[in-house]
C-alpha cells in the first residue's frame, strides 16, 4: 500500500512536471540597468580644447579571409549573390590601414561626467551579418538592433561587466532597445542561429572614442588639455597603447600598428 | 538483496530501448553544444513562444534536442511504470523511480542553462547528469535481462584489489573526468585537468582489463568486458586527440565546420560509453565474482591463502 502511494506521489510529480513545461510562458529577461541618477556633466572650456588623429595599420602578413557558408540559410546566402560573405575578423584597406579598430582614451579623463547621446546607435542585421562589425557607444545610451533580413535571429551580446542578455527577433520585428550600463571593450556579440555572426560592442563612460573604417584613420576631437593614455583594441590583435600630452588648441597625430601572428602561428 | 528473478524479456527489451533513445539523445546534446546553438532558442520551455519554431540555423539543433529530451522523459515515465507494475524486485523497481528522478532533474538543469544563459558550471552539471542517467538506464537493461537473473555460479575473485573495488574506482575516475571534460568543453577550466584525468582513467582501465585477463581468462563473459573496455579507451583516446586537433584546426574558421562537429560529439558520446561501460563492467563483477576472503569466511576457513594474481 505504501509503495503503491510513492509510486502515484512519483507518477505525478513527473506529469506535473510535464504539464509545466508545455504551458509557461517565458518572463522577459530583465534589461541592462540604464546609468541611472548618472552625475551633471562637467563643464569643459571650448575654447582650449584639441584633438589627437592618426592611423592604424597591421605589420605582417594577414591571411586572406575566410568565406562564410551561408548554405544553411538561402535568404541570406541569396543577400551576397554577388560576392561570397566574408569572415569580417580582420579587414584591412589600402596601404595595411586596420579596420573596426576601437581608438579610446583609456586614461586622463579623470573623474569628469559626460551627457549622455540621446541619438542610439544601430547595428544592422543585413544578409545575416552584423553592421556595423564593431560600434562603440556609451554607458546609458541606447543601442538599437535592426532585423532587416527575412530569417530569425537571436541577439546575444556575452559581456564580463554587465548584464547579459539573449533575444529572439523575428523578420520585420520591431527594433530591439537596450543599454549597458558599464564601461567595457569589448563586448562580444553573437547570433546562436547563425554561428558566423559576431560583432563587438565598446562601452564608455566618455565621448572619447572611435572606430576606424577601412582608412584606418580615426580622430578623437574636443579633448581638454592634459596626459592621455590612447589605446587602440582589435577584436584579433588585442590591445596597444600610446601616451601623449595635448596643450591648449593643439592637435597631435601618432599612429598604432598591430602585429600580425606568422602564419601558422 | 534478491538477485534472481523471473525474466520478463518485455521489460528488458524497453529498457534497452530506452537506452538506445537515451544514446541517441546525447548526441542531439553534444550536436548542440559542438554548434554553438544552445542559445538559439532564447525561451524555454516553449521556443520563441510557440512548440514549433521557424526552423533555421541552430534552432533546428536545439529544438530537435528539446523534443529527443521529452521523448526520452515519456519513454522513461513508461519504464517507470512498467518497472513499478511488472518487475518483482524491489530495488530495481526502485530505481526505474530514480531513473524517472534523474530525468526530470536532467529537464531542469536543461532549462536552467537557457534561462541563466549557459554559465559553465549548469552547462556542465547538465552535460554530466545526462550520462548519470544513461549509466542507470544501461544498469536497468542489464538488470533486467535474462543472463542477470539467472542462476548463476559465483567465481572466486584471488586478487588484491578485487575487480569489484577496481570497477567502482575506475567508475569514480570516468565520472570525474567526465565533469573536467565538461568544464573543459563549456570553458569553465582548461585542458591540463582533462588530460591528467584522462591518464588517470586510461590506468585504472588498463589494471581492471589487465586483472580480468589474468585472473579469469577463459570466462567469456568477463573476457568480453575486458575487450570492450580495451576498444572503448582506446577509441576514445584516438576521439580525444582528434578532437583537440579539429578544435586547433577550426579556430580561425568563422563558423563551427563539420570534422570539427563529429570528432567533438563523437568524443562526447563515446565518454557516456566508457562510463555506462565501466559501470556495466562493475556490476557483472559484482554478480559473479566474490573476493577470496568472503567465500572463505562462508566456507568456514577465515585463514585460507589465496594467491595474489596481480
Amino acid at each position: 500500500m505504501k509503495a503503491r502511494h510513492l509510486f502515484v506521489v512519483v507518477m505525478t510529480v513527473a506529469l506535473a512536471f510535464t504539464m509545466v513545461s508545455c504551458g509557461s510562458k517565458e518572463s522577459a529577461p530583465p534589461a541592462s540597468a540604464p546609468a541611472a541618477n548618472a552625475p551633471a556633466a562637467s563643464p569643459i572650456d571650448m575654447a582650449t580644447v584639441g584633438s589627437v588623429g592618426g592611423g592604424v595599420t597591421v605589420d605582417g602578413t594577414v591571411a586572406p579571409p575566410r568565406k562564410i557558408n551561408m548554405a544553411a540559410e538561402p535568404s541570406c546566402a541569396a543577400a551576397h549573390a554577388g560576392a561570397p560573405p566574408v569572415n569580417q575578423e580582420v579587414v584591412v584597406g589600402d596601404n595595411k590601414a586596420l579596420a573596426n579598430v576601437v581608438v579610446y582614451v583609456k586614461e586622463g579623463i579623470g573623474d569628469r561626467a559626460f551627457d549622455i547621446p540621446k541619438a542610439p546607435v544601430a547595428i544592422d542585421q543585413k544578409g545575416c551579418m552584423y553592421e556595423p562589425h564593431v560600434v562603440a557607444l556609451m554607458a546609458g545610451q541606447n543601442l538599437e538592433v535592426r532585423n532587416d533580413d527575412k530569417t530569425t535571429h537571436n541577439i546575444h551580446p556575452v559581456p564580463t561587466n554587465n548584464q547579459e542578455w539573449n533575444k529572439s527577433q523575428a523578420p520585420g520585428a520591431p527594433a530591439i532597445e537596450e543599454k549597458f550600463a558599464r564601461p567595457e571593450v569589448s563586448i562580444p556579440v553573437k547570433c546562436n542561429v547563425h554561428p558566423w555572426m559576431k560583432a563587438y560592442i565598446a562601452v564608455f563612460k566618455h565621448p572619447y572614442y572611435t572606430v576606424t573604417t577601412k582608412d584606418g584613420k580615426f580622430n578623437l576631437k574636443d579633448l581638454p588639455p592634459g596626459t592621455y593614455t590612447i589605446e587602440a583594441w582589435h577584436e584579433k590583435f588585442g590591445t596597444t597603447s600610446q601616451q601623449i600630452t595635448i596643450g591648449a588648441k593643439e592637435t597631435k597625430s601618432i599612429n598604432f600598428v598591430f602585429k600580425a601572428a606568422p602564419a601558422g602561428d | 538483496m534478491k538477485l534472481e528473478s523471473a525474466y520478463n524479456p518485455g521489460l528488458h527489451r524497453f529498457a534497452v530501448f530506452t537506452a538506445c533513445c537515451t544514446f541517441l539523445l546525447l548526441i542531439a546534446g553534444a550536436l548542440v553544444t559542438s554548434n554553438d546553438a544552445g542559445l538559439s532558442i532564447p525561451d524555454w520551455p516553449l521556443a520563441y513562444g510557440t512548440l514549433t519554431p521557424p526552423m533555421v540555423g541552430g534552432i533546428v539543433y536545439e529544438w530537435s534536442h528539446r523534443v529527443a529530451a521529452s521523448l526520452v522523459g515519456i519513454v522513461t515515465i513508461i519504464l517507470a511504470a512498467l518497472l513499478w507494475n511488472r518487475e518483482q524486485r524491489a530495488w530495481v523497481r526502485r530505481l526505474g523511480l530514480i531513473a524517472l528522478g534523474t530525468v526530470i532533474a536532467q529537464g531542469i538543469l536543461g532549462g536552467l542553462t537557457v534561462k541563466l544563459m549557459q554559465p559553465p558550471w549548469v552547462s556542465a552539471a547538465h552535460a554530466t547528469l545526462a550520462q548519470i542517467f544513461f549509466s542507470t538506464v544501461i544498469a536497468i537493461a542489464l538488470f533486467t535481462s535474462r543472463w542477470w537473473q539467472l542462476d548463476l555460479p559465483q567465481l572466486e575473485d584471488p586478487g588484491s584489489p578485487s575487480l569489484r573495488r577496481l570497477g567502482v574506482w575506475t567508475i569514480g575516475a570516468v565520472f570525474v573526468q567526465l565533469i573536467l571534460g565538461a568544464m573543459f568543453r563549456h570553458k569553465g577550466f582548461g585542458i591540463v585537468p582533462h588530460l591528467i584525468g584522462a591518464a588517470v582513467v586510461t590506468a585504472l582501465i588498463f589494471m581492471i582489463a589487465g586483472a580480468l585477463k589474468r585472473r579469469f581468462p577463459a570466462d567469456a563473459v568477463l573476457t568480453r568486458c575486458r575487450k570492450l573496455l580495451h576498444a572503448l579507451i582506446g577509441l576514445q583516446l584516438l576521439l580525444g586527440a582528434a578532437a583537440w586537433w579539429s578544435r586547433w584546426y577550426a579556430r580561425d574558421f568563422p563558423q563551427p565546420i563539420p570534422v570539427m562537429v563529429t570528432l567533438t560529439v563523437a568524443h562526447t558520446v563515446v565518454g557516456a560509453l566508457v562510463l555506462a561501460t565501466c559501470v556495466g563492467v562493475t556490476l557483472v563483477c559484482y554478480r559473479v565474482l566474490r573476493p577470496g576472503r568472503e567465500l572463505a569466511v562462508e566456507s568456514g576457513v577465515e585463514n585460507a591463502s589465496h594467491p595474489a594474481a596481480l
